[in-house]
């Protein structure tokens, strides 16, 4: 089978990451819980996962990496334990709904206003929309650094200077980018940067994080046992223990730090190269191809490697459905969880057909794939 | 040219359910399998299970025994 869909999840995980989940079964109690030397062989690997996570995303403390169990859990911490009525916040058309959601929540029950950069059919956005959209009482921008249908990036590090110019904050959606682009969240002025274990990281299913800067102040939504301060009656202050309550996915965690090791050892710029080459091999191979249209900006200095089109106009579903069944090429159709971005593509009737690669991808495999989607075109076109 | 069959497609509204009826199915030895929901039906996304039309009474029969709902019935070429 050829895994095209690392978008969703990435398939395939460095041996070291299925190993240390495996010896974390075997061997390690409950961070945080006791003294004892399981306990505090458990809590000394989240404590590694939280120094590689800080190192790879040039979070100032290791402390300030909170664990959660995805990035849309991360999201809705961020998003509910920020803004409060009378706040407006401003995002973009190319959220998916694990930001959509959560605003357009608060926008219903909390009295907090939301605007939305609109995307254009290339699915880029105009810069100085947040200018126009911003208000006395705007307080962040939430907003993915790329796209999770197209791949568009977007340039976090100039929407940093306009929220640091503001006295904003920045909350950042890194979903698609942790793992696959080098992300410094200091040096681009983001404030809060979630992101995902098991996509780009490599790393389990059920883990996933939060980075904060310092002085950044979040309302917990959970409350609970934190092994610390066990008489009081609120929830400690402190970071990570102020959004940590409840035992954590420790052996979902000791795979998340040996996939940081891989990372780090690796080198994302390493990663993303391979990742862009075998998306831009594969987007070569199939733009040209007559009936085909491929989706999002290919001219862009940078982007994820994510390539989404349609064939022809057959159903999305139905063109993924075929290269599961006849080719064995695992692809994600549909909305994609992104339905502004659809609508600003105008592919919410057929949805689109989208294609993700991974480090452990080949040339091979995006060339299998260039050729499935020709001989698609050839059978489903009008001269057929 | 590709050919289409006129097939019944069954949507739930969860994958869970979706996840029953295939679990339920390939039990009972009923034929069909998972595709996407198509986007005639739904924009939404989701899992639909397709069978051959003449499977329409065992397929009922078989979600009437375990208590599953559809979220709806449908005719459509796949």
């Amino acid at each position: 089978m050829i895994y095209l869909d690392n978008a969703a999840t990435t398939l395939h995980k460095p041996p070291q990451v299925i190993q240390a989940v495996a010896a974390a079964m075997s061997s390690m109690g409950n961070a945080g819980r006791g003294a004892h030397g399981v306990s505090l062989s458990a809590a000394r690997v989240v404590y590694d996962a939280r120094c590689k996570a800080a190192e790879l995303f040039g979070c100032p403390r290791p402390d300030h990496v909170i664990f959660t169990a995805n990035a849309t859990e991360s999201l809705n911490i961020a998003i509910n334990g920020l803004f409060g009525p009378g706040d407006h916040v401003i995002s973009t058309d190319l959220e998916h709904n694990s930001v959509l959601r959560p605003l357009y929540r608060l926008e219903r029950e909390r009295g907090v206003a939301v605007s939305f950069v609109p995307a254009d059919r290339k699915g880029n956005i105009d810069y100085d929309d947040f200018a126009r959209l911003l208000r006395p009482e705007t307080k962040a921008v939430v907003c993915t650094h790329a796209s999770n249908l197209t791949g568009n990036m977007l340039d976090l590090a100039r929407i940093g200077r306009f929220t640091k110019e503001h006295g904003l904050l920045l909350v950042a959606d890194c979903s698609q980018t942790a793992g696959c682009v080098p992300i410094d969240m200091t040096a681009l002025g983001v404030d809060v940067l979630c992101f995902t274990g098991h996509k780009g990281l490599m790393g389990p299913q059920g883990t996933g994080g939060l980075c904060v800067r310092p002085g950044v102040e979040i309302r917990p939504w959970k409350v609970g046992g934190s092994g610390v301060q066990s008489y009081s009656t609120a929830q400690p202050e402190e970071y990570p223990t102020r959004l940590e309550a409840g035992t954590a996915n420790g052996h979902g965690l000791a795979g998340l730090d040996a996939a940081l090791e891989f990372l780090l050892r690796t080198g994302v710029d390493a990663v993303h190269a391979k990742e862009k080459a075998l998306m831009r091999r594969f987007y070569e191979g199939v733009r040209a191809v007559e009936g085909v249209t491929v989706y999002g900006d290919f001219d862009a200095a940078d982007r994820a490697a994510i390539v989404t089109l349609n064939v022809w106009d057959c159903d999305s579903g139905e063109i993924s459905d075929i290269l599961a069944e006849e080719y064995a090429i695992a692809t994600r159709p549909g909305a994609h969880c992104a339905p502004r971005m659809h609508q600003a593509l105008g592919t919410v009737e057929q949805g689109a057909v989208r294609f993700s690669f991974s480090w452990y991808n080949t040339e091979q495999e995006a060339d299998a794939a260039v050729e499935a989607i020709r001989t698609l075109a050839a059978e489903t076109g009008p001269e057929s | 040219m590709r050919t289409k069959e006129l097939k019944l497609v069954v949507t739930f509204h969860t994958t869970a359910d979706a996840m029953a009826m295939e679990k339920c199915c390939k039990e009972r030895e009923v034929p069909g399998r998972m595709i996407p929901v198509p986007r005639a039906i739904s924009a939404g996304c989701g899992l639909a299970w397709c069978a051959p039309l003449d499977s329409e009474q065992q397929v009922r029969a078989v979600m009437d025994q375990v208590g599953l709902r559809a979220e709806a019935m449908h005719q459509c070429m796949v």
